[in-house]
């Protein structure tokens, strides 16, 4: 029962991050490799807020999103849009949105390094135990989870039912196709990109509120998120919910019963069964 | 071979008697610079010999490289030391077979994924088994110097481009090449693509591991977080594409530059070597697409038109 909860708060939080990067390539086709250093800067700016200014994460959140918008949206025009106009085929822009965003993130963790120094931080932000089931879980956990929850379900109900979601939901499916019925798929990527980029950022907030973050931390989420993509289907946000819940619960499980040093592995595991049995995705359908 | 091949090689078999002799005159310092070169020349040679033709991304080089040098460690002691590298070529070209056959199948980003992670894993499991065992890191000592290392590793480098240069000539190579330029159509034509890319990867794969096997002396003391730094992954990366892999030669131009760029930031500002990674990538994707070899190409032609016309 303890492993089942404490996996589930933890896959809620992962998946808002793979939401994040499942809108960046679902939707705006950049597989963003920098995903991860984001998430970190998100973690960054909540821990200054919180250690600097004594602003609460949550709080931290209403500035962290907008900024995060705005800088990935930047990115994207700036940096990503001259790859996809000189890009051949989806194969060649893949290597291309590849190679940019390794250098993207290099360049960041550096940044991040010369910024705040190579040692970890955390902080303590609603540290106290409360009780579910007979067994204690931090608050913070539980903060995290749920807030998780709502911006999930917010994005959820946004892309389902207004006008710009189903943009890009028609982008996700054929880009080709979304700009016959009108759609500027150039305003619809860079849009995707940033809000992507904005809710892993509060994931990363969210998640150095129970976790201690360095500056060359991301690559792992990075992984984990790519993962949970890949296990919960491309674009496919229930999917990618449920995905992430089965990692959350796997890594849990396998850093208490046999090793903590295995997770990355127990994570592979999945990956693997994956890649072999439904490389199409969790509720994929094989392509015909 | 004909004529004018053997006049097209005759450069590089004398540029490789010349690479022979660097220890006679080198001192220590640029010794091991050379010895460094030596090895970066392996793997990216290698690693082009695979995603050149393919355009898939390899990040396990790491992976390859901590097989081969817990071979050495957990060898050395009861096997000859001329043994260990081959041990660990085979080792490393089984590793790259199921790597190849589970995620080769598929699309590139797949790949680029799983070997990405593939060096943390080896690493996560290996320091797993020795907690469980009760080991630790491991001392090599050996009477191995670094000239010995230098010479072994030159020898590698000459099997890698006889290998890059047979395969450019065999029904392999052409095969490749239309896998790369578009794998739908290497399909009709009756090519099993997936076999030809996993034989192709085992390629750096037995390279890296065998590059592992020969340098562990080098380090004298062995633990899985040095030997599966996964930083040697980008790094080979990086200096294969800086180079180009269109040619044979692209990766030792990119190699030789980088090796010293990256000696010189290491010792002027030490936390800075991942921003110059970074900032390396982003011109190789923005301004040098295709590397040197792409830019040499350009200069050619432009040259060739001027004077044309």
């Amino acid at each position: 029962m303890f492993i089942l909860i404490t996996g589930l708060l933890l896959g809620g939080t992962y998946a808002l991050i793979a939401l994040g990067l499942n809108l960046q390539y679902g939707v705006a086709r950049i597989m963003n490799l920098a995903n991860g250093e984001l998430l970190v800067a998100g973690g960054f700016a909540a821990f200054w807020a919180y250690t600097a200014a004594q602003v609460s994460p949550v709080a931290a959140l209403v500035l962290v999103a907008p900024i995060a918008f705005v800088l990935n949206w930047l990115i994207y025009r700036i940096m990503l849009q001259p790859l996809v106009s000189r890009a051949k085929s989806r194969g060649a822009l893949e290597v291309d949105s590849i190679l940019a965003t390794f250098g993207m993130s290099f360049a960041l963790v550096g940044i991040m390094t010369a910024l705040f120094g190579g040692g970890y931080f955390n902080y303590a932000y609603l540290a106290q135990p409360v009780d579910i089931f007979g067994s204690s879980y931090g608050q913070n956990r539980l903060v995290a989870f749920v807030l998780a929850a709502i911006i999930g379900l917010g994005l959820w109900l946004w892309l389902s039912y207004t006008r710009a979601g189903l943009r890009l939901r028609a982008l996700a499916v054929n880009p080709s196709s979304a700009r016959l019925v009108g759609i500027d798929t150039r305003a619809a990527s860079a849009l995707a990109f940033g809000l992507g980029g904005a809710v892993t950022a509060v994931g990363g907030a969210l998640i150095s509120m129970f976790f201690t973050l360095d500056a060359s931390v991301g690559i792992l989420f990075t992984m984990k998120a790519l993962i949970i993509v890949i296990m919960g289907g491309v674009g496919d946000i229930r999917g990618t919910i449920v995905a992430a819940m089965i990692l959350g619960i796997c890594e849990t499980a396998v850093a208490r019963l046999i090793d903590p040093g295995l997770t990355l592995a127990a994570a592979y595991v999945l990956f693997l069964g994956v890649l072999l049995f439904r490389p199409q995705g969790l509720f994929g359908k094989k392509p015909t | 071979m004909s004529g004018q091949e053997f006049l097209k090689a005759l450069p590089w078999v004398a540029l490789l008697i010349a690479a022979v002799f660097v220890p006679f005159v080198a001192g220590p310092y640029w010794l091991s610079m050379a010895t460094t070169m030596a090895m970066f020349v392996v793997l990216a040679t290698s690693w082009a010999l695979f995603s050149g033709p393919t355009h898939y991304i390899s990040l396990a080089t790491a992976a390859f490289f901590g097989v081969g040098t817990f071979v050495t460690g957990l060898g050395f002691q009861t096997l000859p030391f001329w043994m260990l590298p081959l041990i660990a070529a085979g080792l490393g070209g089984i590793l790259a077979a199921l790597v190849g056959m589970v995620t080769l199948r598929l699309s590139g980003v797949y790949f680029v994924i799983f070997t990405l992670g593939l060096a943390e894993l080896v690493r996560q499991v290996v320091t797993w088994v020795q907690n469980q065992t009760g080991q630790r890191g491991m001392y090599v000592l050996t009477s191995i110097t670094e000239r010995d290392i230098y010479w072994m590793l030159l020898g590698l480098a000459a099997l890698v481009y006889l290998a890059g240069w047979l395969i450019g000539r065999s029904k392999l190579g052409f095969a490749l090449r239309i896998i790369g330029n578009d794998e739908t159509v290497a399909r009709h034509v009756g090519i099993d693509t997936a076999l030809a890319k996993v034989a192709l990867f085992t390629i750096p794969g037995m390279a890296a591991a065998a590059v592992g096997a020969m340098l562990a002396p080098r380090y004298i003391y062995i633990e899985p977080s040095t030997a599966f730094a996964p930083l040697l992954s980008f790094q080979v990366v990086i200096m294969a594409l800086l180079g180009g892999t269109g040619r044979l030669w692209g990766p030792l131009a990119g190699v030789i530059p980088f090796t010293l760029l990256w000696e010189f930031i290491t010792r002027q500002a030490p936390n800075q070597t991942l921003l110059l990674l970074g900032v390396v990538f982003l011109l190789i994707v923005y301004v040098l697409p295709g590397g040197f070899v792409g830019l040499w190409a350009r200069i050619r032609r432009r040259f060739h038109q001027g004077g044309g016309a």
